[in-house]
């Protein structure tokens, strides 16, 4: 059953249309890899999905919910808004980890301010705190960072980083977990770290958008694959299918350039 | 006559620390006001907040200074400031707020515009309240970012106190010079500079200590 339902996204800055049409779903524990070219308005749809953007038409439905709907509008309370967002994570092309907080207060900081807003929050605090650095703690040690969990960003290296910012994404369990070109930023020899890692939270089913540049990656650990071009969902299939063997014109041009290269 | 100068110099030094202190007073928050309405949407307040930071940054301060003591008893007959040494403290705290307020709200400005729209998106991804990215993730990194040409600007503002004896307020710079003019001696004038040295450098060392402080982090 489809976990995420996006219908008939549109997406424009001023007169530029970046988004066109676009629709897609998801199965839950499943993971959908998007590629396509630069310009071709893969982030603006990640930035959409994570409330960042806002459509111009078109809907978002989670479990059936709808989260959002260009049609209707509702003014919204910083509440509610705040609840939608939690459905899904973001992992950003660089990062944006919190310079000022150790690995395991990155992970734990939003955590601990939602826990504020929890009625026995006050009787509990200790133990409460004590989860969630107990969490905050597995996660990053779940990311091969257990030695590195007091060390500031600065101190870390990129594909650490990456994965401390994977750990705090998990951190308040969103039903999707949304990747920016996760490796894009990185050196060659430290992408391979963060690959593993994602490819371990597929395997342990975990509901995942990933856009990628990494073909091989993509083919290998996705389960649809979308292309999109002119911000137009041009192809979507399997993921072998669509790698090995694509149906439209464009589809083949862009993958070739990927081959030879 | 050592102790004589001492004692002059000493008060000098009080109505100096009073310019010093109420301009940083008022003119940290209203630095920061102008910040804010240097950004604005509304397009009118953006433009005429730069322009009054354009023309006050644009001109020297000891014109200004000139301007505000004169100005309102030649243009409405009626000097506003009271004749004193209070009405001559007072006009120098206004002009100098006017002024350095106009320069700290560029720092502020750029502390606020220096933390990069990443840091407030990743926040709201992880459901965090405006209030909550603004205290706990973009307020350090702004006051880290202008703390080193806050420090500058501070220190300049010691030293600008000077201009006041344009308009014969009694301040350091005035007191010493005063000597040279009354008993032809020129040794105060040196003293005088000691005391400013002092004065700038107990600020230095505040200042490296909170640039200290706030190393721990890029
Ligand atoms: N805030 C914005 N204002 C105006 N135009 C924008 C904005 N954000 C994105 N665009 C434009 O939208 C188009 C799609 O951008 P987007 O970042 O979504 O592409 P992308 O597929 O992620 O590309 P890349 O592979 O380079 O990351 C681009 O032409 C871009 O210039
Ligand atoms: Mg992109």
């Amino acid at each position: 059953m489809a976990i995420l339902e996006v219908k008939n996204i549109e997406k424009h800055f001023g007169s530029t249309k970046v988004l066109k049409d676009v629709s897609f779903s998801l199965d839950e524990g499943n993971t959908l890899a998007i590629i396509g070219s630069s310009g071709s308005g893969k982030t603006t749809l990640l930035r959409c999905l994570n409330f960042l953007e806002t459509p111009n038409h078109g809907s978002i439905s989670v479990r059936d919910t709808v989260l959002f709907d260009a049609e209707h509008p509702e003014r919204e309370q910083e509440k509610d808004l705040r609840k939608k967002r939690l459905r899904f994570g973001m992992v950003f092309q660089s990062f944006n980890l919190f310079p000022q907080y150790t690995a395991l207060q990155n992970v734990t900081l939003a955590e601990q301010l939602l826990a504020k807003e929890r009625k026995d929050f006050k009787q509990n605090k200790k133990k409460i705190f004590a989860e969630i650095d107990e969490h905050g703690k597995a996660l990053l040690a779940q990311m091969g960072l257990s030695e590195r969990m007091h060390h500031y960003p600065h101190q870390l290296s990129g594909g650490q980083q990456q994965r401390v910012a994977i750990a705090r994404a998990l951190a308040l369990s969103p039903d999707i977990l949304c990747f920016d070109e996760p490796t894009s930023a990185l050196d060659p020899e430290l992408t391979g770290e963060v690959l593993k890692v994602i490819r371990s939270l597929a395997d342990n089913k975990t509901t995942m958008i990933i856009v990628t540049h990494e073909m091989a990656f993509a083919r290998d650990v996705a389960d649809q694959i979308i292309f999109m071009d002119g911000g137009v969902v041009v192809e979507q299939g399997t993921a072998k299918q669509l790698i090995d063997n694509p149906q439209e014109e464009r589809t083949k041009k862009f993958l070739a350039r990927y081959t030879q290269g | 006559m050592f102790w004589t100068v001492t004692q002059a110099l000493l008060s000098g030094l009080a109505t100096t620390f009073q310019i010093f202190i109420l301009t940083l007073l008022f003119s940290l928050p209203l630095g920061l006001v102008i910040a804010l309405a240097s950004m604005s949407k509304f397009k009118p307040l953006r433009y005429l907040m730069q322009t009054i930071v354009w023309i006050v940054r644009g001109t020297p301060l000891m014109l200004q200074l000139i301007i505000i003591f004169y100005g309102p008893g030649l243009w409405f007959d009626n000097n506003i400031w009271s004749g004193g040494t209070a009405g001559r403290i007072t006009a120098t705290v206004v002009a100098f707020t006017i002024n350095y307020a106009c320069y700290f709200s560029v720092i502020f400005r750029g502390g606020i515009e220096g933390v990069p729209v990443g840091q407030r998106e990743a926040g709201e991804v992880l459901g965090m309240t405006k209030s909550q990215i603004f205290f706990q993730i973009t307020l350090l990194q702004m006051v880290k970012r202008v703390v080193p040409p806050m420090s500058n600007e501070i220190i300049t503002l010691v030293k600008d106190t000077s201009l006041a004896r344009i308009i014969s307020a009694y301040e350091l710079t005035f007191t010493g010079y005063s000597f040279v003019k009354a008993a032809g001696i020129t040794w105060p004038l040196f003293y005088t500079g000691v005391f400013y040295l002092i004065f700038v450098g107990i600020l230095t060392l505040l200042f490296n200590y909170i640039e200290r402080r706030l190393d721990y982090f890029r």
